[in-house]
């Protein structure tokens, strides 16, 4: 807070057993930005959400949320944040509007002020008409959706988004990325999520990628595509030796030798183009332009695609301890 | 520094007020116990079926199990025991322990479909939750058992009179504490149960033993000295004993066989009259004849108002220190 920080984290970790859920981790989500934590299943961020919320508590390290410590101000952090967690977390045989009025209380949500807000957070996900219907009758995009309305209903300075997109549909997935866009401008809120979609993770302003309980590396999405290099251009020509040479001579372009076409690096492949087939004397059949993804960013980093990892042993292993913590816990 | 983050929650970027602080500690604790006990009353108000089912329950079990075995008595030579009477209190027990408990253990069903979830992330403390789910388990407890005293004004049991009142508003400062007790009972049990696959040993090991054993279906007289044993620990046994001392208080539901033989017994008992008897039909053996004597006569009440009273307040306050204790432990 006073230092501009929403999020302080240092050191954090959590260990179920011999497992190390989250190794050491440490990060500061700027105030008002999108932060990302992007990762495959059983990657820890489940777990790193669940310890900034003050629902598990740390082995090691410390967090400070809103300036608030996690482990000695818990009712403070409480107060300041707001939660979707992966999984539902409404009652489903009371009304939307009861759901609401629920969490108001508890998050004392001033009386003359709560009628106002709770049309306000219902009409931001387009759910006013179906306010009075009991949650049960809702399906999950609508379930989300209010979630998310009630997470924000007590004007929390972080909202926590925990795969806030997971098991909906494209239609609704795109939805829920305009509400979160859309509350950047509306709501003075620092919005922190988790996702294991690349695509999605490009809606951040800042993406912490974490693999294996780890940051594996932390920027914007310009910044980690940066370091796969830059647009790849695969060209097609009727003498692709001749149009090589030329692209060397005239444009000094990196030629990718190692692949089975005529494909070379340039820094703005968009704007290349055009000039390319303006200038280029050889016959063009065809050309595409590839820009480096987070996928392609998770590749290099790792070894290994993001979606190979759903079927890998360990994850499973870490989102079980995840969903069930030990007895006695 | 403090005091401007303090203000930061209260304002919006608006700059309007939109939340209020709680005041203390004790402030946020009982929000949280009102929230969550309004939560639980207001679901079990709207769950039609739940409510006709265990309002229908108890009709079942008096007037199927009731009759049957006040019919059974006759014929074991018992003469016209008002056996569903003597049943009625301890049926009165049986729908604050099942109603209890089951409100309690929707604990469970809240963390399978996550509403635990945002109660726990909430900014009320873990005991007031607790709390909240205890007072809510017996307030729905408690509405079950007035709906079914409604039977008590029939005929067929206390009948429709002013001491009938009476006993009714006698009986409801009973049946809140071992509510109470109950519902914490519940709440112990389900603040470390994760699933519902555990739900048949708690049904089958915890409150069918209980409820047996509570002396609400016999009379806890005449048992083998391990059975006694049993009843005695069974908290239960005091609510239901405390239950049938006061709402049977004046009524004798032994008319029959027995009781007719324990006006005899001051002549069975005779020695002289015995010897006579002995000598006349020495092939009899009546050995067992004063003993019987002595045995028959029922007693409503086995234990002293007072310790019935006692032994449930204690129960209760375990309990609900147990559950809390337990609810808040959890991560």
């Amino acid at each position: 807070m006073t230092n501009g920080y929403a999020v302080e984290v240092d050191g954090l970790m959590k260990k179920f057993g011999d497992l190390v859920a989250v190794d050491q981790v440490s990060f500061q989500v700027k105030k008002g930005e999108i932060f990302g934590f992007l990762g495959p299943n059983g990657a820890g961020k489940t777990t790193t959400i669940n310890m900034l919320c003050t629902l598990l508590k740390p082995t090691a390290g410390s967090a400070r949320v809103n300036g608030y410590d996690v482990l000695t101000q818990k009712n403070e952090v409480r107060e300041s944040i707001g939660m979707v967690f992966q999984d539902p977390s409404l009652d489903d045989r009371l009304t939307a509007r009861e759901n609401l009025e629920f969490h108001a209380v508890i998050y004392r949500v001033h009386s003359s002020e709560k009628e106002k807000r709770m049309r306000e957070v219902l009409e931001m996900v387009d759910l006013m008409d179906r306010a009075d219907d009991l949650v049960m009758t809702y399906s999950g995009g609508m379930k989300r959706r209010l979630e998310i309305a009630r997470g924000l209903l007590h004007y929390p300075h972080v909202l926590f988004l925990d795969e806030p997109t997971i098991g909906l549909d494209p239609q609704t997935r795109k939805y829920i990325w305009d509400y979160i866009q859309g509350l950047k401008e509306r709501e003075d809120i620092t919005i922190f999520l988790t996702t294991h979609y690349m695509e999605e993770a490009e809606h951040c302003d800042r993406i912490a990628i974490i693999d294996y309980g780890k940051i594996i590396a932390l920027d914007t999405s310009e910044g980690l595509k940066n370091m796969v290099g830059g647009d790849v251009i695969r060209l097609k020509t009727d003498d692709d030796a001749r149009a090589e040479e030329e692209l060397k001579e005239r444009y000094q372009v990196n030629i990718l030798e190692d692949r089975d076409c005529l494909c070379f690096e340039v820094d703005k492949g968009d704007e290349f183009i055009p000039r390319l087939i303006r200038e280029l004397k050889v016959h063009i059949q065809s050309i595409s332009l590839h820009r480096p993804t987070l996928d392609d960013v998770f590749l290099k980093l790792t070894g290994r695609e993001i979606r190979e990892e759903e079927a890998d042993e360990l994850a499973g292993m870490r989102a079980f301890a995840r969903m069930r913590p030990p007895f006695g816990r | 520094m403090s005091a401007q983050k303090e203000e930061a929650i209260d304002m919006v970027s608006t700059g309007a007020p939109v939340r209020t602080k709680y005041r203390t500690n004790l402030h946020r604790g009982l929000t949280g116990i009102y929230v969550i006990w309004s939560r639980e009353v207001k679901r079990f108000w709207r769950d039609t079926p739940r409510r006709i089912g265990a309002f229908v329950q108890p009709i079942i079990y008096l007037a199927l199990l009731g009759v049957g075995m006040q019919s059974a008595f006759k014929v074991f030579g018992a003469g016209s025991t008002k056996y569903v009477v003597f049943m009625f209190p301890g049926i009165l027990g049986m729908t604050v322990l099942f109603t209890a408990v089951f409100s309690a253990i929707s604990i469970v069903w809240d963390r399978e479909f996550g509403f635990l979830k945002e109660v726990l992330v909430s900014p009320v403390p873990r005991s007031s939750v607790a709390l909240g789910k205890i007072v809510g388990g017996a307030t729905t407890a408690l509405i079950q058992a007035l709906i079914f005293m409604v039977l008590a004004f029939f005929p067929w049991f206390l009948g429709f009179s002013l001491s009938t009142f009476y006993k009714v508003l006698a009986l409801v400062p009973v049946l809140v504490v071992l509510a109470l007790g109950l519902t914490s009972l519940g709440v112990a049990i389900a603040a470390r149960m994760r699933s519902f696959e555990g739900f048949p040993i708690v049904m089958n090991f915890i409150l069918m033993p209980l409820f047996f054993l509570s002396g609400a279906f016999f009379p806890l007289q005449g048992l083998p000295g391990w059975m006694t044993f049993l009843t005695r620990i069974d908290p239960l046994t005091y609510g239901v004993d405390a239950l049938r001392g006061i709402a049977l208080r004046g009524i004798d539901i032994t008319a029959g066989m027995t009781s007719q033989l324990s006006n005899l017994a001051p002549i069975l008992q005779d020695p002289d009259i015995i010897n006579i008897v002995r000598t006349r039909y020495s092939h009899i053996d009546f050995s067992g004849l004063s003993s019987m004597t002595q045995q028959t006569a029922l007693q409503i009440q086995r234990f002293p108002i007072w310790l019935d009273v006692l032994v449930m307040l204690g129960f209760g306050i375990i309990m609900v220190l147990i559950a809390v204790w337990q609810f808040s432990r959890q991560e």
